[in-house]
């Protein structure tokens, strides 16, 4: 099987294509960064509470709105996600600058769905919320209540350990979190301490499986971060390149890539999607993928020049495009196909990583033959123009 | 046939660097010997995350604080007493000024002050006999970096008596003073925050005057403003006809932090609980000096900024002493700080994360699957396009695997939800530098060479490409690894583990399979490339 074979298309010919398309896609997003949907933070970078919560049935979301609005929190963001549309996500901007008062999001959420959502309102008030509990709190539960008649006796509180331990892990590896019944518990646990959870806990119907909490301090120092780690990066890019190669390639792949940062971001501010810091991680690595695929298309015209010092360079930078394509095309799709599957059975967690490469792959493929190429002859003319030497500084020999 | 024993030999080694050797033959048995070796990260395996804050100020304040008791008895002594020995600024708690030293003794004054405190004060003089001394800088970093590790170590002994397993207390570089905790299977927050979070900073301090009903009421008791040498403290403890009541106390306390040196829970005669203290030597001296000296003044107790009782001294008190007001819990943890010694200063959150134990699973369940799916469709596309030299690019590709897990065993590096996107991507990009070689190993056919010629051409034009876009993105990684923080780390990590190994698969196991399949043939004997 082979695709591509012999073809000899002049993809300089087409460059003021590629500019409309390149700057339609940026400026668009430009533009929604600047008067839309802006750059959307992720709780790492702006700080705040997140908590992931999961209910025993798809959840009302405005009541939950309604109830974390009662509790004093206005500006919540609330989604579902998953297949399921069981799980939830809640987060609240930090205002407190007391990072002491870290906590207080977290707390008034859980508090606000407690009044909320359990399934029996306040008659629980005092009981053990099975669903949410942890196992020292558990542990100690049963201790107090002694189910077994065991304290006083040796190795009874090691006793209550090991069966909240058992309890737990049950919840938490086989039932994926919940409980649904407390008899689904025959079995896990004495008979008699099931019991005594019949009587003395109860089931909220939601159960935070995750939280985080970010002070504002870190977050601006998270911001700070990610920024220099791009930047970097593309300096030192540009240094080996212009170590390899010449500064004008250095230069070209480099605007290449920022043309794709450019719009991998201008992407996730037209979809309204939250930047994180993986999703920052997966920029990064965009931006040494359309690198790499720029560099393989240099590394073609490189050789031709050498090769055949009569053709202009026009001619040799086509050539190059189309000798290289078949490769281009097939390890971006490779690639494509390894981040596609990612974006489909990852899961909510690597959504916006994976989102961030799908869009980030396409247009790097795009970029080295679109935007980096024909910023070589772009800049050859032009020296042209000016009467200096027409030809492109004949790149450096290969070394290896 | 060297080079395939060295293949073979790098592939027993890096499998032995997953898995080390299994206790078993079972699937489980391996599966235990895989977590052995690569340890999962917190968002994998479920556990609490934090990011501290050391307040470092607070301990160059305290040192100056017990400075300013040590001048104050040496000026005493000297013969010299000075008016008021004190720190004008609470924000600025490197500096001491004393004023209304004798005018007289101008010089004995600077005598005594440069040869006890000059080593770590910067000491001058102004007008009016009055002195500023100023903490060197050097010794300003050497007590924070000490508090700094005097809290790691502490925090450390305290999640020791917690009991879990392979814990990560360390300084975190993301700011200045900040330590990182991680808690792998932990998910009780709240009782982590207890024990992390009590700083049990304890301190006696004279009571100038209290309780009053409100802040202002307080403030109004020393004329509207507080004066540096004293300070306005809520009362924090369990009588009930006190609580939200204020005092005004002494800034300077008398004893605090180490010269605790032991704690125990106890219950007074009325059956309630409490806790008593034993000082230090030293401390206890200085302890009975005041006492005895101050007897029918009132002393407060203060935990964690907090006046935790206020009593009259009846008599002088020596290493000994009772701090009653305190519920059960608080005495019992109380004990325990004070036993694993105190935090040198208070601890902020500047960051936590829970991860529960079952997002942990569902994790691990969907980064596997794409994994699994993502690796077969490229082996199965690298099959159907390029035929035979697919199996020879899939076998690198399943070894590529191996000696980046492997890598990861042997350095000890941890394997988190980016990394495992990581090992995807790397399968992706793995894939490239066979896809450059065989497509330059297909144009060279083309143009009419002879396999073998073919072969040698592609792998020599393929390499200078493969080894520039290799380097770039390593760099990438490095600069990833650099800046990045947990998570975003293990995912540079196995980026840059699966390059190297790619390097090594791509070109030198892709080759030998190559040069062996073309030994066998005949001449003229076609090249299964697709």
């Amino acid at each position: 099987m082979e695709l591509f074979r012999g073809v000899n298309v002049d993809w300089l010919g087409k460059k003021w294509y590629f500019l409309a398309f390149s700057l339609i896609f940026s400026v668009a997003g430009v533009l929604s960064i600047l008067f839309w949907h802006g750059i959307k933070l992720g709780i790492d970078f702006r700080g705040g509470t997140l908590v992931y919560v999961q209910f025993d049935q798809p959840p009302n979301l405005d009541r939950i709105r309604a109830a974390i609005d009662r509790a004093g929190i206005h500006d919540s963001r609330i989604q579902t996600y998953g297949t399921s549309q069981r799980q939830v996500a809640i987060s609240l901007a930090q205002k407190e600058t007391q990072e002491s008062a870290l906590d207080i999001g977290r707390e008034t959420i859980v508090q606000a769905l407690n009044a909320n959502y359990s399934s029996t309102g306040s008659a629980n008030q005092g009981k053990l919320d099975l669903d949410n509990t942890s196992q020292g709190a558990l542990a100690q539960f049963l201790q107090q209540t002694d189910p077994e008649h065991l304290v006083g006796a040796p190795g009874a509180s090691e006793k209550y350990a090991q069966q909240a331990a058992a309890i737990l892990s049950h919840r938490d590896k086989d039932l994926d979190g919940m409980f649904s019944s407390v008899d689904q518990l025959n079995g896990v646990a004495d008979q008699a301490v099931v019991n005594q959870l019949k009587q003395g806990a109860y089931l909220s119907g939601f159960h935070v499986f995750a939280a985080d909490i970010i002070g504002p301090q870190v977050g601006a120092l998270l911001r700070r971060q990610a920024l220099l780690a791009t930047l970097y990066s593309l300096l030192g890019m540009l240094v080996y390149l212009w170590f390899r190669f010449e500064l004008i390639y250095g230069v070209a792949a480099v605007v290449a890539v920022f043309h794709d940062t450019l719009i991998t971001i201008g992407a996730f501010s037209l979809t309204d999607q939250e930047i994180t810091l993986t999703v920052i991680a997966a920029i990064l690595t965009l931006i040494g993928y359309s690198m790499n695929d720029t560099i393989v298309v240099f590394d073609r015209i490189r050789e031709n020049l050498r090769l055949s010092r009569r053709e202009t360079l026009t001619t040799a930078v086509n050539r190059s495009i189309n000798q290289t394509l078949s490769r281009t095309v097939l390890t971006s799709g490779l690639t494509f196909l390894t981040v596609l599957s990612l974006y489909l059975f990852g899961g909510e967690v690597l959504h916006g990583f994976s989102f961030a490469l799908v869009i980030g792959i396409l247009i790097g493929t795009y970029s080295s033959i679109a935007v980096a190429a024909p910023m070589l002859v772009a800049y050859q003319e032009w020296r042209g123009k000016r009467g200096k030497r027409a030809a492109l500084p004949a790149a450096k020999r290969a070394k290896a | 046939m060297r080079k395939t024993l060295l293949i073979v030999a790098v592939l027993l080694v890096f499998i032995f660097g997953i898995f080390g050797i299994p206790k078993g033959i079972g699937l489980s048995a391996w599966k235990t010997a895989f977590t052995d070796r690569i340890h999962l990260g917190l968002d994998l395996k479920g556990g609490i995350h934090l990011v501290l804050q050391v307040m470092v100020d607070e301990a160059v304040s305290a040192e100056t604080d017990n400075a300013v008791g040590r001048i104050q008895a040496d000026l005493q002594q000297g013969g010299f007493p000075a008016r008021s020995v004190l720190k004008p600024d609470p924000k600025q708690p490197q500096v001491i000024q004393i004023q209304g030293t004798p005018p007289d003794k101008v010089g004995d004054v600077r005598n005594l002050l440069d040869s006890r405190y000059g080593a770590q004060y910067t000491v001058s003089s102004a007008a009016n006999n009055s002195w500023t001394l100023t903490m060197k800088q050097t010794e300003v970093q050497t007590i924070e970096q000490h508090a700094l590790q005097q809290s790691i170590d502490t925090i450390g002994t305290r999640i020791n008596n917690l009991g879990v397993t392979e814990p990560t207390i360390q300084e975190y570089n993301l700011g200045t003073n900040q330590i990182l905790v991680e808690l792998p299977g932990v998910d009780d927050l709240s009782r982590v925050r207890d024990i992390i979070q009590s700083t049990a900073r304890l301190e006696i301090h004279l009571v100038v005057g209290g309780p009053f009903p409100t802040e202002q009421a307080a403030v109004q008791s020393v004329g509207g403003t507080v004066p540096p040498e004293d300070l306005v403290m809520a009362y924090g403890g369990t009588e009930p006809e006190l609580i939200g009541q204020y005092y005004v106390l002494q800034r300077v306390p008398i004893v605090a932090g180490d010269d605790f040196r032991d704690a125990q829970p106890s219950v007074d005669e009325n059956g309630r609980p409490d806790a008593t203290f034993i000082l230090t030597r030293t401390a206890g001296d200085r302890f009975y000096q005041f006492t005895s000296t101050n007897v029918g003044k009132s002393l407060a107790v203060v935990l964690d900024n907090r006046v935790q009782e206020a009593a009259n001294i009846q008599q002088a008190i020596r290493d000994q002493g009772r701090i009653t007001g305190l519920g059960k819990d608080k005495a019992q943890n109380l004990s325990l700080m004070l036993r694993t010694g105190a935090l040198p200063a208070s601890i902020h959150y500047l960051q936590e994360s829970v991860v529960g134990p079952s997002l942990g699973a569902d994790s691990i369940r969907r980064g596997v699957l794409a994994s699994i799916v993502g690796m077969l469709a490229v082996m199965i596309f690298m099959l159907v396009y390029y035929h035979g030299a697919g199996i020879n690019a899939d076998l690198a590709l399943m070894l590529n695997l191996v000696i980046l897990l492997g890598f990861m065993g042997y350095a000890n590096a941890v394997l988190t939800l980016p990394g495992i996107a990581g090992v995807i991507l790397t399968i992706g990009m793995g894939v490239d530098s066979n896809v450059l070689i065989f497509e330059r190993i297909r144009e060279e056919l083309r143009a009419g060479k002879a396999p073998a010629a073919a072969v040698d051409q592609g792998f020599a034009h393929a390499w200078v490409t493969i080894v520039d876009t290799h380097v770039t993105t390593i760099v990438s990684a490095i600069i990833l690894f650099l800046f990045g923080t947990g998570p975003v780390k293990g995912f540079a990590v196995t980026l840059s583990f699966g390059l190297f190994a790619n390097l090594f698969t791509a070109v030198f196991v892709s080759r030998h399979i190559f040069d062996s399949i073309l030994k066998r043939k005949q001449r003229g004997e076609a090249l299964s490339i697709g």
